[in-house]
């Protein structure tokens, strides 16, 4: 039992650089929120139920511009479809693990908790419960911050220290996580163009899932090609 | 928007967004996804991401019309610039919040 409380204890210790991360977003995701009418009850179930900082975000904003349940949900399957992959890789460092554990860890994952424990499991060493514990400790503070948010907004004028960029500006540092050589450039690039193109000429909130498919399609061909021909992207 | 209409919203989305955490974790052992579709997977993130962007950036919203030199693409540019040199979430939200202020406000 005190190996568990370790275990924890190494968890937490982990989570500290996440869940100084989630603080200011959350409470500013809370103060969005806030502003597009929400209350702290459903603040609080969204980022216990969801779990999510990007599709949360993009889901208030949705809601604000007055865009229907399956658009908004729709938009959340495309932008969470990177776990997939994290989830994917993830599974090799838990060989024979109940599928019930699995089922609670999964929940937690997250681009941060993905990134710090797959750091630790590589470097060795690192329990399934001082993960699980990290991802808890970030989904705490998620919780925590979002509801929070929500009462402090209610003093902070509208526009007050650019709060309402908040969003861009997470988006543009997670854009940057994701280049990850020429070809995610590229595909960022495309999917931009299509992007604004697609917003100019399709109604709703269409352009999104449109401009990244496309994008990603036009990609991974272009990767397709030039490794046919012999170069490495 | 009612409470059951919320309510079912964040059940939705719930479900979506926790099926892709778990089901790779819980399967992973039986089959592994085709090559190609990580490749194209892998895409994903990144193009949504500046798909999201991109229309606060370069356009307008009522009515949607290209724009060229928005407050939003100002201050994305040091933001942008912050983000790739330290690659720090929190320090790019912060950064892109002044940045954004400072355009707006004493700009």
């Amino acid at each position: 039992m005190a190996k568990t409380i370790d275990h924890v204890k190494e968890g937490v210790k982990a989570a500290w650089p996440i869940c100084l991360g989630y603080f200011p977003i959350g409470l500013s995701l809370g103060v969005l929120a806030q502003k597009g009418g929400l209350s702290p009850w459903q603040v609080g179930l969204m980022s216990i139920l969801v779990f999510a900082g990007g599709s949360q975000f993009i889901a208030v904003a949705m809601l604000g511009s007055g865009a229907s349940i399956p658009a908004i949900v729709t938009t959340t399957f495309m932008v969470n479809l990177r776990h997939l992959l994290m989830s994917s890789a993830l599974a090799v460092h838990f060989p024979g693990i109940s599928r019930r554990f699995l089922a609670l860890f999964a929940y937690g994952v997250t681009d941060e908790s993905f990134a710090v424990n797959m750091v630790r499991f590589n470097r060795g060493g690192w329990d399934r419960r001082s993960a699980l514990t990290l991802n808890q400790a970030g989904n705490l503070t998620w919780f925590v911050s979002t509801v929070a948010g929500v009462y402090v907004g209610q003093f902070i004028p509208s526009g007050t220290l650019g709060i309402d960029y908040a969003l861009t500006g997470m988006f543009i540092c997670l854009l940057v996580f994701q280049l990850r050589g020429p070809i995610f450039a590229a595909t960022a690039l495309l999917a931009a163009v299509c992007s604004v193109v697609a917003y100019l000429w399709l109604p709703g909130n269409a352009y999104v899932i449109v401009a990244s498919s496309v994008a990603a399609t036009a990609g991974f061909m272009l990767k397709r090609s030039l490794r046919r021909r012999g170069v490495r992207p | 928007m009612s409470a059951t209409d919320y309510l079912l919203l964040v059940v939705c989305m719930g479900v979506v967004t926790y099926l892709p955490r778990m089901l790779p974790l819980v399967t992973f052992s039986r089959r592994k996804f085709p090559a190609w579709f990580v490749e194209w997977l892998e895409l994903i993130p990144p193009a949504i991401l500046s798909a999201l962007i991109a229309p606060t950036l370069f356009a307008q919203a009522a009515p949607r019309m290209f724009v060229l030199g928005k407050v939003e693409l100002l201050a994305a540019l040091p933001t942008l610039a912050f983000a790739l040199k330290t690659r720090s979430l929190a320090g790019t939200v912060v950064v892109g919040m002044l940045c954004y202020w400072g355009v707006h406000y004493l700009g």
